[in-house]
């Protein structure tokens, strides 16, 4: 199976094609995280017990893919080539399917996405308002390819790039092509990615050797684009180190997943099997006379390790604590070797630019961001899932558009963007494009591509605590701003949230946070201060109400809340006082219940219960 | 002829060789720059971060520590600028809230003018320099203490807090460590300050004990642990 | 926890796992110490000093490692693992009240096995599901939308599956 010339893989690639041409096709999104855990696997066992039982295996193809974004929705399945798309796919329904779709050519509508507004019903991925407004250059070919298969991305086009850049281009030109078509970093600080590979090319090693790194050690919580990348097309991100690697003169590359994804690491150590019995990866790629391969560590549990010098640390068998830069990794890396790290989705991007060129690509997003960014939107909205859009697009758009707006009728508060690195924008941004700069600009950043969307019920002086608490846990504890700054930014919090917070603590907060800004070590301690700092800006009236006040707004903060039953909706129906874990509630019946506020542990479980909103939080 | 790089600090013009640090040009000039986790004989850390200076970009200028900034041609440097004196003493009183008990950052908090300590004390009896882990890999070739753990847990211990086979009872962790040998006296710390940094009274102390043979008084090796 | 003492004193799997990385440079040391990990559930003192040995990498090195990294323990762990998300997208839709309910049934905070060595429970930072959140885990089965009402009858399930195996054996 081993492919030794670009010839043998293009006639290999045709051959797969015409192999490839079934009848009908069913594709399940059943190989990701997600999916199985929305119970995939029930429904592809039912799939195979039905087409083996009638007979169908030579004429109807299953192919089982990874994610295809609409993680609400799941288990979806498409039958081919009518393009029909289900949704919420449950085992009792495959026969039907089979009979009425796959055979009889009939939609069956009740499975069938329905618009929640509008109530009209979507018969492909094309009418679903959650992908209408998506720009899928990465991530439409999930539906293709099986990811346990390679075969499947070979016939899909894949490592036609890799072909076309080890023979009809010069690793210079590479870079040129990848700096003209201004790529740049999706891991989260969005630094041009031809100049950081053009810096590496033109370092000097002691004995030549170079490194790659992909980063996979997707930390910030809230954010899971590049496993759903690496469980559903681990190929495009090969291929993409493949090319780099060739372009910068490395010799071997370092896929670092965090442990916290068995199922990425297993998918990446097939996929790289697989590459290496057909001869894409290791010894003279195709007959090219360049030679590099791939190795796979695992995190071990360390959020900073996702920053470049932790990580180099962490390869090389030592505690993940970051160093002053310069040197950069690019001159200085691995092993004092000069090493070039992306992460996932900057990968990924790479075979894109080599077959589609530079100046396609440069044509999509905005003047200073090119291409498009996955995002995982994820918090108080409707739609769920990782998306895929252009630069440039609104928040607005995304939120509402694609995401579908804010469950249960609630109104938009904040959406956080960058994780802890990150800060929270308002209602006031909605119209800002997505953008490096627009981010930035409005104190947040792009980050890796979390976006989590919250509500009027989410106190934000609980968000900064939270954020703060995350990174006390994460935080190295090398440098002084860092370790004891965002320790005692925690207490302070803390005391705000519980009650004990002054009103000059906002300041002392925002003080803090500029001394850890300016004099932490590393990114994690420069970006640390910023969920507080930005949600100090945008919600400063919280942290007066939680301070001098000694109210939350939003109804969370336990401390400054008390629940109470409202007589006048109170049907005395008694549930309230059934689940209540601290007995607190009483009543009888045809009287309103009453809450004993000792007692009352303000677990919420009450007001979860009450199907009259007689459950006051105030 | 080395290589030679040419930076302003303080507006003043210093050539230095290549691979200089900017702490090190400074101090070629006479110019003394605060610190504690540097010393001359070991690999810089770049973790205490007193020794931040200002570097000047055109219109906008960072910090940056200059125990591990390499000097570079045309750099701006400015080691006490307000904005750099602002910024240490916010790190001071960070020092000191997790490190109270120290005659050194007591004796830097009365020269930089730092009256008050704002944040919550909690006495870790260690500012996680490193000087002694240093010295022990470094200078001794030992390795036998190290750090353990992350965060605000990470100390200087050594393997399951056992006495290390590779110590070799040299001393010098308790001797180069800048707090614990001069621990302070003061009976009351007012509001983290104790105001007698004319104190001259030493407490021999250490954070960590390796029980190695070195003993102080008859009681044996004496832990400062809080 | 007969079991794990036991096991202890098994140097053949130990000595596998050694092979696997012979004439590796010292790097290997995270991998290494993952693979003792998988063996055993955790990091017995001894199987770290072996390979301290045996790699010539000094156990202060290894102990620095294995301290700073959340995936190691020096502990035995319990025979299922429950872990709680508290992401940012598990957090927003309520993933600290699920963790309240799982430390009142298994009467285990964050980081805790129980005594008996049946379960210990740890909250993550993120397990990467956060579309279908708050999320819990136990052993590999994902469970997506908890809510504190589910906790009890999902590790009640799991309690009662070990009943049912010790009782067909």
């Amino acid at each position: 199976m081993r492919v030794q010339t670009v010839k043998e893989l293009e006639e290999l690639r045709e051959s797969l094609k015409a192999a490839q041409k079934y009848e009908k096709e069913i594709v399940v999104s059943a190989n990701a995280t997600c999916c199985i855990l929305k119970g995939s696997k029930p429904v592809v066992e039912a799939f195979q017990s039905e087409l083996n039982k009638l007979g169908f295996t030579d004429k109807v193809k299953l192919r089982l893919s990874g994610c295809l974004g609409f993680c609400e929705i799941e288990p979806m399945v498409i039958i081919k080539p009518l393009g029909v798309l289900y949704q919420r796919v449950s085992p009792q329904d495959v026969p039907e399917i089979i009979k009425e779709t796959v055979c009889g050519e009939k939609v069956i509508e009740r499975l069938l996405y329905k618009d929640p507004v509008t109530k009209e019903l979507a018969k492909g991925m094309a009418e679903i308002p959650f992908y209408k407004k998506q720009k899928r250059l990465l991530t439409e070919r999930h539906e293709w390819i099986d990811p346990t298969d390679i075969r499947d991305y070979i016939s899909a086009g894949g490592y036609t790039a890799l072909s076309k850049a080890l023979f009809y281009k010069a690793p210079d030109a590479i870079i040129e092509d990848v700096k003209k078509a201004g790529l740049r970093g999706r891991g989260g600080a969005g630094f041009p990615t031809g100049r950081k590979w053009e810096a590496c090319r033109n370092a000097k090693s002691p004995d030549g050797v170079k490194y790659i790194v992909c980063n996979a050690d997707e930390g910030d919580p809230g954010a899971f684009m590049n496993r759903s990348l690496l469980e559903s097309n681990p190929h495009s991100v090969i291929e993409g180190m493949v090319i780099g690697a060739y372009a910068i003169g490395a010799t071997k590359g370092f896929i670092y997943v965090r442990a916290e994804y068995p199922l990425a690491v297993k998918c990446c150590r097939n996929a790289l099997e697989q590459a290496r019995e057909y001869g894409l990866l290791g010894n003279n790629i195709l007959g090219s006379g360049f030679s590099f391969d791939i190795e796979i560590r695992e995190g071990a549990g360390a959020f900073v390790c996702g920053e470049e010098t932790a990580l180099i640390a962490s390869i090389e068998g030592k505690r993940g604590m970051p160093r002053s830069r310069p040197p950069f990794p690019a001159i200085s890396g691995l092993w004092g070797r000069p090493t070039n790290i992306n992460n996932v989705e900057t990968w990924a991007n790479v075979p894109l630019i080599i077959n589609n060129g530079a100046d396609w690509y440069s044509k999509i997003g905005t003047a200073g961001s090119k291409g498009t960014k996955t995002f995982s939107l994820v918090g108080k909205i409707n739609n769920t899932g990782i998306i895929e859009v252009p630069f440039g697009i609104t928040l607005r758009e995304i939120i509402f558009d694609i995401g579908g707006g804010i469950p249960g009728g609630k109104k938009f508060k904040a959406v956080q963007t960058g994780g802890p690195s990150g800060g929270c924008l308002t209602e006031k941004h909605l119209d800002i494009p997505v953008d490096y700069e627009s981010l930035t600009a409005a104190g947040s950043i792009m980050g890796s591509g979390g976006m989590i969307v919250m509500d009027e019920t989410t106190c934000m002086v609980d968000v900064a605590r939270y954020f703060m608490k995350f990174l006390a846990e994460e935080s190295c504890g090398k440098c002084v701003p860092c370790r004891e700054g965002i320790d005692r930014m925690l207490d302070i919090l803390t005391d705000i949230t519980e009650g004990r917070g002054k009103e000059s603590d906002i300041a002392l907060l925002e003080e803090l946070g500029e001394v850890i800004k300016e004099g932490s070590l590393c990114g994690l301690g420069r970006t640390a201060p910023n969920p507080v700092l930005s949600t100090i800006r945008y919600f400063r009236d919280e942290y007066i109400a939680h301070t001098r006040d000694k109210k939350c707004p939003a109804g969370v903060c336990k401390a400054l809340i008390t629940f109470s039953i409202d007589e006048k909706k109170c049907k005395s129906c008694g549930k309230c006082a059934k689940v209540c874990p601290t007995k607190a509630v009483s009543g009888k019946k045809k009287e309103p219940y009453r809450i004993d506020k000792e007692k009352c542990i303000k677990c919420g479980l009450c007001r979860d219960n009450c199907k009259f909103g007689a459950v006051i939080v105030s | 002829m080395a290589d030679m790089v040419e930076l302003t600090i303080d507006g003043i013009k210093v050539r230095v060789p290549k691979g200089t640090t900017v702490l090190e040009a400074a101090k070629e000039m006479g110019i003394v720059i605060p610190t504690l986790c540097y010393h001359e004989g070991l690999s810089p850390y770049g973790a205490c971060r007193l020794c931040l200076v200002e570097i000047v970009r055109g219109k906008r200028s960072t910090l940056d520590a200059s125990c591990t900034l390499p000097a570079s041609d045309d750099m701006v440097v400015l080691t006490n600028s307000e904005r750099v004196k602002k910024i240490r003493k916010v790190i001071l009183e960070l020092l000191l809230s997790s490190c109270p008990n120290s005659k050194v950052l007591q004796d830097m908090a009365a020269n930089m003018g730092v009256t008050k300590v704002r944040f919550k004390i909690k006495d870790r009896g260690c500012i996680l320099c490193g000087l002694c882990v240093r010295y022990c890999k470094e200078q001794m070739q030992s390795g036998g203490i190290g750090f353990v753990g992350r965060g605000t847990s990470r100390k200087v211990g050594t393997a399951f807090e056992q006495t290390p086979a590779e110590c070799r009872n040299c001393n010098g962790c308790e001797w180069i460590c800048p707090v614990c040998m001069r621990a302070c006296r003061a009976g009351q710390l007012v509001e983290g300050i104790c105001g007698g940094c004319l104190n001259l009274a030493v407490v021999e102390t250490c954070p960590i004990c390796v029980k190695c043979s070195e003993s102080v008084g008859p009681e044996g090796h004496t832990t400062y642990r809080k | 926890m007969e079991a794990s003492e036991n096991r202890l004193y098994d140097l053949t799997a130990l000595e596998k796992i050694f092979k696997r990385f012979e004439g590796r440079k010292d790097d290997i040391l995270i991998p290494l110490v993952q693979s003792i990990q998988e063996e055993y559930g955790w990091l017995p003192k001894e199987a770290l000093r072996l390979a301290a040995d045996h790699f010539r990498i000094p156990l202060s090195k290894i102990y620095g490692v294995v301290t700073f990294y959340s995936q190691f323990y020096l502990t035995p762990r319990g025979k299922h693992l429950v872990r709680c998300c508290r992401g940012t997208a598990c957090h927003v839709r309520g993933s600290k009240r699920v963790i309240e309910s799982v430390e009142q049934k298994l009467g285990l905070k964050d980081g805790q096995t129980s005594k008996d060595l049946t379960f210990s429970f740890e909250t993550v930072a993120c397990l990467g599901a956060c579309a279908l959140g708050p999320i819990m885990t136990i052993d590999d089965e994902i469970y997506g939308h908890m809510s504190p009402a589910k906790v009890s009858s999902l590790i009640d399930e799991h309690l009662r599956r070990d009943k049912d195996e010790s009782a067909n054996r």
